[in-house]
């Protein structure tokens, strides 16, 4: 069962957010269901895709994310009716941002994975990984500050104070 | 200062194989704000619970994570405990150390890595969750059921039974649905009426049920608990409470009209009820046929009326009244013949002009499934079969009332064909032919059935067995379908094809039958919007889950039964009809309505009423709201969310540019404080 990981030169961070009642739960079933993959990913649930900002993910790529994963349910199946078609619109949209800021789109990833997929769930986790570590670091995006974030909440530092 | 708790559960050794749970905990201890940490064997037994309420108390906490299963497993048990230790459940976040990483990365370094970033991300994230409280609402205890058909009649007495009162709304002036045309019903092939007819009495009698019959919901305003339904009480032009249901009226009427229960195949008086055992037994006037009414003449009814209750002034009165909980039941009608190789008329049913003058009618044929007179559809067959239809129970064909001596039956007409009709089984269909077919036999002995079929399905309770009973008593069952039938002298030639002999079969029948496909009423989809409910693309209404929530409509507090959620026989519409009823029940077990608190809420002062949030919004949930100066002047508009209407969903916490409007739980501070803590460490 187990595929041992193999530590590379490079390893990408990677953040995802995911709505709780698809994406979330697809990724229980991979582990109730012990399914081996990367481990590079870190996920922040959300009740829908249509919850994403396009604004975290800006903030995570400012966070030194290398790559970001967005998923929620198939269309048709939004817990909400309608929640993931305003995702889907909103990644087309941002897409056209991030390539006009001259970051490479393939750092993003949108999918749909229901709770029942936990065999896509750990393909596309894999395949995006592979892909953001072929990519390299993300250097660009570190340098911004997204003020609006930074205004509500304090670096872990200065909270620490 | 913030005082925090983490407790990273070992899960016996679920956890702790693949994670250092002992280094989560101590890194954690390091976090920022944490003044207790713990690592434990199995946090959700008992006395993990137990230690974890005492940490509450002893060190005065005022967030907690627990890093373990995933938060479906037992987010709800830390919460409630941390309630019990006095600290507010929303307080407590869970890291999902299980399922999302010593289940799934073997690598004990690595695994440990994962649970330190997921934890820290939690640990930030708790900081800014604000104590919440559930929203405790009142409600109304009374349902509205919408349809006084099998469904409807089934689910007012189960929940008037139980101590609810009820009022049931039906369109037509009687209760009964379709299932008071049936004549006899599969598979045990008993009366329809007779056990029809007593469950509608005892809905008149009850003392807790009021029955608006002809009447409609025109709007519905409100939320699960507390709805504001309008209902249109159309004019009977007959006084309800003083008609004592003598029938001298109907008797003495001189003007008929083609009968809608009896599939026009009879004719009824203008003032009518609509079949003898109807509920109420009030009659209504059907205005648009009624002398009185086009041209003042007449008024004999109102002479004859010992009670005088006619009141041809009589006017619509609109009705405001309040529900905690609503039933739709409006079940289904037959797909009009519209085939013209089945001598179809295109035009619908339902379409097809009351009001007509003489040569119009006469132009009209008799049965409603089209130009070819002895074409009929299930229903009419039912109609003819029944003891109290138009001809007594004797099946006789309605062109020239001779007794058809050869019937052919045709299932599936207009279903499992998205060319044709619908795509879906109409699943009744292949039951209904088998019964008629065995109530053909009886009537006329010396006569021959057969049916074309394309597959048999009857799957259920003594159904297989039912169709074997139908072949055993004399019906030829041929697979395949017909081509065409056309006029032959005074009788129809039938152009089949039989697929399993291979060859084509030509029958001459007297009449000919046809299963048309089941399909929502015609007015279903408008209605579905003045509920505020989603349905599929046929217009049936659609449940919240296929399989968990088969009652549950999109909308809270909305329900469903019956033929309007999808086609269905009367034992499965009664048994939908009794769950629906159960889920009402259960509603209104509480005193309150209990809403969790993760929904949506506005910064009035920083709206600037752009509206895209009341766009946005799935539900409807929310709306323009007033703020006025203390002159009571209107000062500004701002959006308002009406809590009981929030599902939670957040797209309005998204789409607001001024970042007034958020979702509790999830807000834009959580979500960045996740982000914030986010390391990303391999190892
Ligand atoms: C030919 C035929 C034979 C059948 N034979 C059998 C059989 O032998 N055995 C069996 O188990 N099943 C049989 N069925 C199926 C059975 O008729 C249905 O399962 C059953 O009638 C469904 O009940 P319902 O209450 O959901 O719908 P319906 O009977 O259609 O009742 C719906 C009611 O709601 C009212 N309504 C509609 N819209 C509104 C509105 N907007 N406002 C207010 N009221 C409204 C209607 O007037 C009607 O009274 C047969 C069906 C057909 C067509
Ligand atoms: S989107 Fe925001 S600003 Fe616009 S109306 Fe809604 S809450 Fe007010
Ligand atoms: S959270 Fe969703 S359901 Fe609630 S008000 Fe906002 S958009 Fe509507």
């Amino acid at each position: 069962m187990s595929k041992g990981i193999i530590r590379h030169d490079f390893e990408p961070k990677i953040m995802g957010f995911v709505c709780k009642w698809c994406t979330y739960s697809g990724a229980d079933l991979a582990g109730t269901s012990r399914m081996d993959y990367s481990p590079h990913v870190r996920m922040v649930r959300l009740p829908c895709s249509g919850r994403i900002d396009p604004q975290f993910v800006i903030k995570a790529f400012e966070q030194g994310a290398d790559g970001v994963i967005i998923s929620g349910c198939h269309p048709g199946d939004c817990h909400y009716n309608e929640g993931n078609y305003y995702a889907r619109r909103r990644n087309l949209a941002f897409r056209n941002l991030m390539e006009f800021n001259g970051i490479d789109t393939k750092r993003l990833e949108f999918s749909w994975i229901s709770a029942a997929e936990a065999i896509k769930f750990t393909q596309i986790i894999d395949k995006f990984t592979n892909q953001v570590r072929e990519l390299g670091p993300n250097e660009g995006y570190r340098v911004l500050l997204d003020p609006y974030a930074s205004r509500l909440v304090k670096s872990s530092e200065e909270s620490a104070a | 200062m913030a005082k925090i708790g983490v407790f990273v559960c070992q899960c016996g050794n679920n956890i702790s194989r693949t994670v250092d749970t002992a280094d989560v905990a101590k890194d954690a201890s390091e976090q920022s704000g944490v003044v207790f940490v713990e690592d434990y064997k199995f946090m959700c037994s008992a006395p993990g619970q137990e230690a974890f309420k005492k940490a509450i108390r002893d060190h005065d906490l005022d967030g907690c994570i627990v890093s373990a299963c995933s938060p479906k497993m037992h987010e709800a048990t830390f919460r409630n405990a941390a309630e019990a230790a006095g600290l507010n459940p929303f307080k407590v976040e869970i890291a999902n150390i299980r399922e999302q990483c010593s289940w799934v990365h073997n690598d004990k370094e690595i695994g440990t890595a994962k649970s330190k970033d997921l934890t820290h991300m939690m640990i930030q994230r708790v900081k800014y969750n604000r104590p919440l409280e559930r929203y405790r609402m009142s409600m109304t205890k009374r349902a509205l059921i919408l349809g006084g058909g099998i469904a409807g009649i089934q689910a007012a007495l189960d929940l008037a039974n139980a101590g609810t009162p009820v009022t049931i709304v039906e369109k037509e002036p009687s209760l009964g649905g379709n299932m008071a045309r049936l004549s006899e019903t599969f598979p045990t092939l008993d009366c329809s009426q007779c056990i029809l007819t007593p469950k509608m009495v005892e809905v008149q009698n009850h003392p807790l049920i009021t029955i608006r019959a002809f009447a409609e919901l025109e709007k519905l305003d409100g939320y699960i608990g507390n709805f504001k339904a309008t209902i249109r009480q159309k004019a009977k032009s007959v006084i309800d409470k003083d008609c004592t249901g003598c029938g001298d009226c109907w008797e003495k009427c001189p003007f008929t009209v083609e009968s809608e229960f009896d599939m026009n195949l009879i004719k009824r008086k203008v003032i009518y009820i609509p079949f003898p055992q109807a509920v109420p037994t009030v009659p209504v006037i059907d205005r648009a046929n009624c002398p009185k009414f086009i041209k003042d003449k007449c008024g004999i009814c109102a002479d004859v009326c010992g009670p005088d209750c006619i009141d041809f002034t009589q006017e619509d009165e609109i009705l405001e009244e309040e529900f905690g909980a609503v039933i739709v039941a409006t079940g289904f009608e037959l797909m009009p013949n519209v085939y013209k190789e089945y001598g179809g008329s295109s035009m619908p049913q339902h379409l097809i002009p009351k009001k007509m003058n003489k040569k119009q009618r006469a132009a009209q044929p008799r049965s409603t499934s089209g130009r070819l007179p002895d074409v009929i559809n299930g229903l009419e067959f039912e109609r003819l079969a029944s003891a109290s239809g138009p001809t007594g129970g004797e099946i006789r064909r309605p062109s020239d009332g001779k007794k058809p001596k050869t019937v052919v039956f045709i299932a599936c007409v207009g279903s499992r064909d998205a060319n044709k009709g619908v795509e879906y089984c109409s699943k009744i269909c292949c039951m209904y032919t088998a019964k008629h077919t065995m109530l053909y036999n009886h009537s006329v002995h010396d006569g021959k059935a057969y049916v074309f079929y394309m597959d048999i399905r009857a799957g259920g309770k003594g159904y297989e067995e039912f169709i074997n009973r139908a072949q055993d008593e004399g019906a030829e069952y041929i697979r395949g379908r017909v081509s065409a039938l056309r006029k032959k002298g005074d009788k129809i030639l039938v152009k089949g094809a039989d697929t399993l002999q291979g060859c084509a079969v030509d029958i001459e029948a007297d009449m000919v039958v046809l299963a048309t496909a089941m399909v929502p009423q015609a007015d279903a989809i408008d209605f579905a919007k003045t509920l505020g409910i989603s349905y599929d693309k046929h217009g049936f209404y659609s449940e919240q889950h296929p399989k968990l929530m088969p009652v549950d409509s999109s909308t809270g507090g909305i329900y469903l039964a019956g033929a309007c959620q999808g086609v269905k026989d009367v034992p499965e519409t009664v048994a939908q009809a009794s769950a629906a009823a159960s889920k009402v029940m259960q509603l209104f077990s509480k005193e309150e309505l209990m809403r969790e608190p993760e929904v949506a809420i506005v910064d009035k002062d920083h709206c600037m009423n752009c509206w895209d949030c009341v766009t946005v919004c799935p539900y409807l949930a929310i709306s323009p709201e007033e703020v006025k100066d203390r002159d009571g002047n209107v000062v500004k508009m701002v959006a308002n969310v009406n809590p009981g209407l929030c599902q939670g969903c957040g797209l309005c916490n998204t789409v607001c540019r001024s970042k007034s409007i958020e979702l509790q739980g999830y807000t834009d501070q959580q979500v960045y404080a996740q982000i914030t803590a986010f390391e990303g460490a391999f190892v």
